[in-house]
Parts: structure tokens; C-alpha cells; sequence
């Protein structure tokens, strides 16, 4: 069976709706089957990388760091491209390059490129099935 | 005929298009489209018997077929002996067959 790529436009930043941890799950999910998987990051999307997210412990739930184990998006990231890498496919992750500029965001993980809507399309072109999970 | 997918991870008591987009699964499936509805996230809660429910089972009967996110589903605390008929529980691993098949699939 050839190898599917799959593309996933996403905008939700971190830590704000549930459409964070539905994507991580759709493409974890590609990741582990061997696909290519495509990432265009738009809008506060662009923070999911952001290398200078730290873990905290929660005062008010009386847990220390380690309790708390509290999730970081850059480590789901940076996950995704591992498991990608060792199963033979790879997570190609594009910021929107303005998106970056406005938010100030543009210390992210190694391994993601920056770009333009001009990329969204282009990975559009060149996979089997683009989904695109808008917040609106 | 073509094949589509259509995410709903909305819930009909908090957004009145909800819907909207049952009727879009539904006026596809009935001019003659293979559809499936896949609900996630808190589009979920129809799923459990409620007022909301009917809904559901008029898209089921247009020819759709609808699956709920098992994981959601746990999320929420609905078992599987609590969902209407019309809709069967189902890995999230079934959106990735479809887009890797090639579906027409959109989120809502």
C-alpha cells in the first residue's frame, strides 16, 4: 500500500479548546500508521511549538511539579515528529510566518519551518485528504 | 456518488447550527451520497438519549451513518448502553481511514 499524506490545517492555540487534543489524536493516530503528515499552524496555532512553555506546579491543588505533570504542547510536538521519524514518516509543521510575528512566538521546537497560507496550499496539493479544523 | 465525512464536535444545546450541519449530512445522503456523521467532543451529548435525540434518529433515517467518538464518549461519562439507536460508539481511528481514503470530510 503506497503511503498517504495527510494534511491538517489547525488555529486553536494551546490550552483553549478541545480541538487541541482532537488534532494531536487524528495525528498521532497517522503518525503511527507510517503517513506523512503535514501541519499548517495559523493564527495562536502558532504557539503549540513555542519552545519557552515550562511546566508549574498547582498551589492550589497542593500539587508539586511532578504531581501536577502538567501538559506541555511543545513536548506533544516534538513527540509526534520522534515517533514519526522512527516509524518512517515524518510531521512537516509550518507556522503562518505573520501569525509569528504578531504574537511574538517565533522560538519554536527545531524541526518547524516557518511560511504562508501559499504553503497550506501547496501541502494541500500535494496530499491524499487535507482537513482543515477552523475555530470558528 | 461521492463519499463525505462530516465532523460535528459541537453541542446542539450550545450552537443552533448544529443543526444546519445534520441537515447538510442529511440532504447529501439523500441525493444519493455515501455519508457519515462523526461526532466528537461535545458534539457527543446528542448521542445520550435527550430531548436532542430525534434529531439525530431523522439523519439516521436520510441514510446517514453516525458514529460518536469512543473517547468522548468516556470523557463525558456515557456508556454505550445509554446511546439512541441510531448512533453506534467508534475509535477516532475511523476519521483518519476516510481522510486516507480519500473522503470528502469537513469540521464543524
Amino acid at each position: 500500500m503506497a503511503k498517504k499524506t495527510l494534511t491538517f490545517a489547525i488555529m486553536d492555540p494551546p490550552y483553549e479548546n478541545a480541538r487541541t487534543t482532537t488534532v494531536m489524536r487524528l495525528i498521532d493516530i497517522a503518525v503511527r500508521r507510517g503517513y506523512d503528515v503535514n501541519v499548517f499552524a495559523y493564527e495562536g496555532a502558532v504557539y503549540l511549538p513555542f519552545a519557552k512553555q515550562t511546566a508549574h506546579a498547582n498551589a492550589v491543588h497542593g500539587h508539586d511539579l511532578g504531581q501536577e505533570d502538567h501538559p506541555v504542547t511543545h513536548l506533544w510536538v516534538g513527540a509526534l515528529m520522534a515517533e514519526a521519524k522512527k516509524r518512517g514518516g515524518k510531521v512537516d509543521w509550518i507556522n503562518c510566518g505573520l501569525c509569528v510575528d504578531e504574537r511574538g512566538a517565533g522560538e519554536s521546537i527545531e524541526g518547524v519551518r516557518r511560511g504562508s497560507p501559499g504553503d497550506f496550499w501547496k501541502f494541500a496539493e500535494a496530499s491524499d485528504n487535507t482537513l482543515v479544523v477552523g475555530t470558528r | 456518488m461521492a463519499k463525505y465525512l462530516l465532523i460535528e464536535s459541537r453541542d446542539p444545546f450550545e450552537w443552533n447550527d448544529v443543526a444546519s450541519y445534520y441537515e447538510l449530512a442529511s440532504g447529501l445522503a439523500k441525493e444519493g451520497n455515501e455519508v457519515t456523521l462523526f461526532l466528537v467532543q461535545n458534539g457527543v451529548l446528542p448521542a445520550r438519549r435527550s430531548s436532542t435525540s430525534d434529531a439525530l434518529a431523522r439523519v439516521a433515517a436520510a441514510g446517514v451513518e453516525i458514529l460518536a467518538d469512543d473517547f468522548s464518549l468516556k470523557e463525558r461519562g456515557i456508556t454505550a448502553d445509554r446511546l439512541v439507536p441510531a448512533v453506534r460508539p467508534a475509535p477516532l481511528d475511523v476519521v483518519v481511514d476516510h481522510l486516507a481514503d480519500g473522503r470528502k470530510t469537513m469540521w464543524h
